[in-house]
């Protein structure tokens, strides 16, 4: 089957065919920058495993998961440059797992007694 | 459907306003009767529907990993085979798969980039590249799944080590997947079948790529990280 875009390829630009609903922005170096920030988050997880803050430890491993997550999505699959809709369709999915499985985390008791101890008889609590 | 105005078995796409260029007739074809209604929102469908997917797959992820942080303490009633995954985690050897992982999304959005500037022989380089990536990745966790079960660690052995061999083989399978999409688009650019014009199924794929990558972020923090 023959379309326009086979019979005359110089006709369509890539930028223009495909990508018409937003602007990349970055250039690759932007993305070489951006994989070293996540290269040195990444690192900072791995040194605070090794020497624990104290109580920080967790809030700040929290942290810096939900920042590399949100540069990923941002800047490597283009959501910072996108349409809005891609966001809200991604983002509700996201809102919703986090809602149904804090719910049952609630159920089960997971915030006052992470280890599981109220509802298994048979840890050494 | 509408019919379209052009009669039947003639050249559909002449168009004698365009001047000097050269006109070419094209063979009829049977979408040749069909109008092509665009899409009302103006974005690739294409696109739309696989982040709809990706906000779906969050659902699957998070049921995983929730099942898992509420029972990775819980041991068999028989007494037998206390050992948890969190025993035996190697942190160093885990943290290199996941930087191996993080850089094939760089590797990946390079592809990207490239296609988009019609730069077929780097797309092709920077997926063959990423799809190595997720190879390695994939390695590892074989090995880390092997040196598990050595260990007295099986899939049944409790319910915890069955949430956790549940949670990150999901992972691993979508790796798998994701590997085998990069080289199935490898071949097809090779092929010709895909060309600049179409760098938004590069792109597509991409995002689920990069999906991968921003789960396993989770579960290194969550499931290997967190005490």
């Amino acid at each position: 089957m023959s379309t326009a875009t086979e019979a005359a390829p110089e006709e369509v630009h890539p930028s223009d065919e495909a990508h018409d609903d937003h602007d990349h922005g970055l250039s690759d170096f932007g993305y070489i920058k951006v994989a070293l920030l996540l290269a040195a988050l990444t690192a900072a997880e791995v040194l605070i495993y090794f020497a624990p803050p104290g109580p920080l430890e967790v809030p700040l491993l929290l942290i810096l998961m939900v920042v590399k997550f949100e540069i990923v999505v941002a800047y490597f699959m283009h959501l910072r440059f996108d349409n809005k809709l891609f966001t809200w369709m991604f983002v509700g999915g996201l809102v919703l797992a986090i809602a149904v499985y804090a719910a049952m985390g609630t159920s089960m008791l997971f915030w006052t007694d992470p280890a599981g101890c109220d509802l298994s008889p048979n840890l050494d609590c | 459907m509408t019919d379209t105005s052009t009669p039947a078995g003639t050249a559909a796409a002449v168009d004698p306003a365009e001047g000097d260029e050269p006109q070419i007739a094209y063979p009829r074809t049977e979408w040749d009767d069909y109008e092509i209604i665009p899409p009302t929102t103006s974005l690739s469908n294409e696109k739309l529907t696989m982040w709809t997917f990706l906000g779906s797959d969050c659902l699957l992820f998070g049921a995983l990993i929730s099942t898992y942080l509420l029972l990775r303490n819980r041991q068999p009633l028989s007494g037998e085979g206390s050992l948890k995954a969190a025993d035996l985690f190697d942190i160093p050897f885990t943290s290199v798969s996941s930087f191996v992982l993080l850089m094939s999304s760089l590797t990946m959005v390079l592809a990207v980039s490239a296609i988009a500037r019609g730069e077929m022989e780097r797309c092709k380089l920077w997926l063959l590249t990423t799809a190595a990536q997720g190879a390695v990745f994939i390695a590892g966790q074989v090995y880390e799944f092997t040196s598990f079960y050595r260990e007295g660690l099986g899939y049944t052995v409790s319910i915890s080590s069955s949430a956790f061999y549940t949670l990150t083989g999901f992972h691993g399978v979508h790796v798998s997947l994701g590997i085998i999409m990069l080289v199935s688009l490898w071949a097809m650019i090779n092929r010709g079948i895909i060309g600049p014009e179409r760098a938004e199924t590069v792109e597509i794929i991409g995002l689920y790529w990069h999906f991968v990558d921003i789960v396993w972020i989770v579960i290194f923090a969550v499931v290997y990280l967190i005490p």
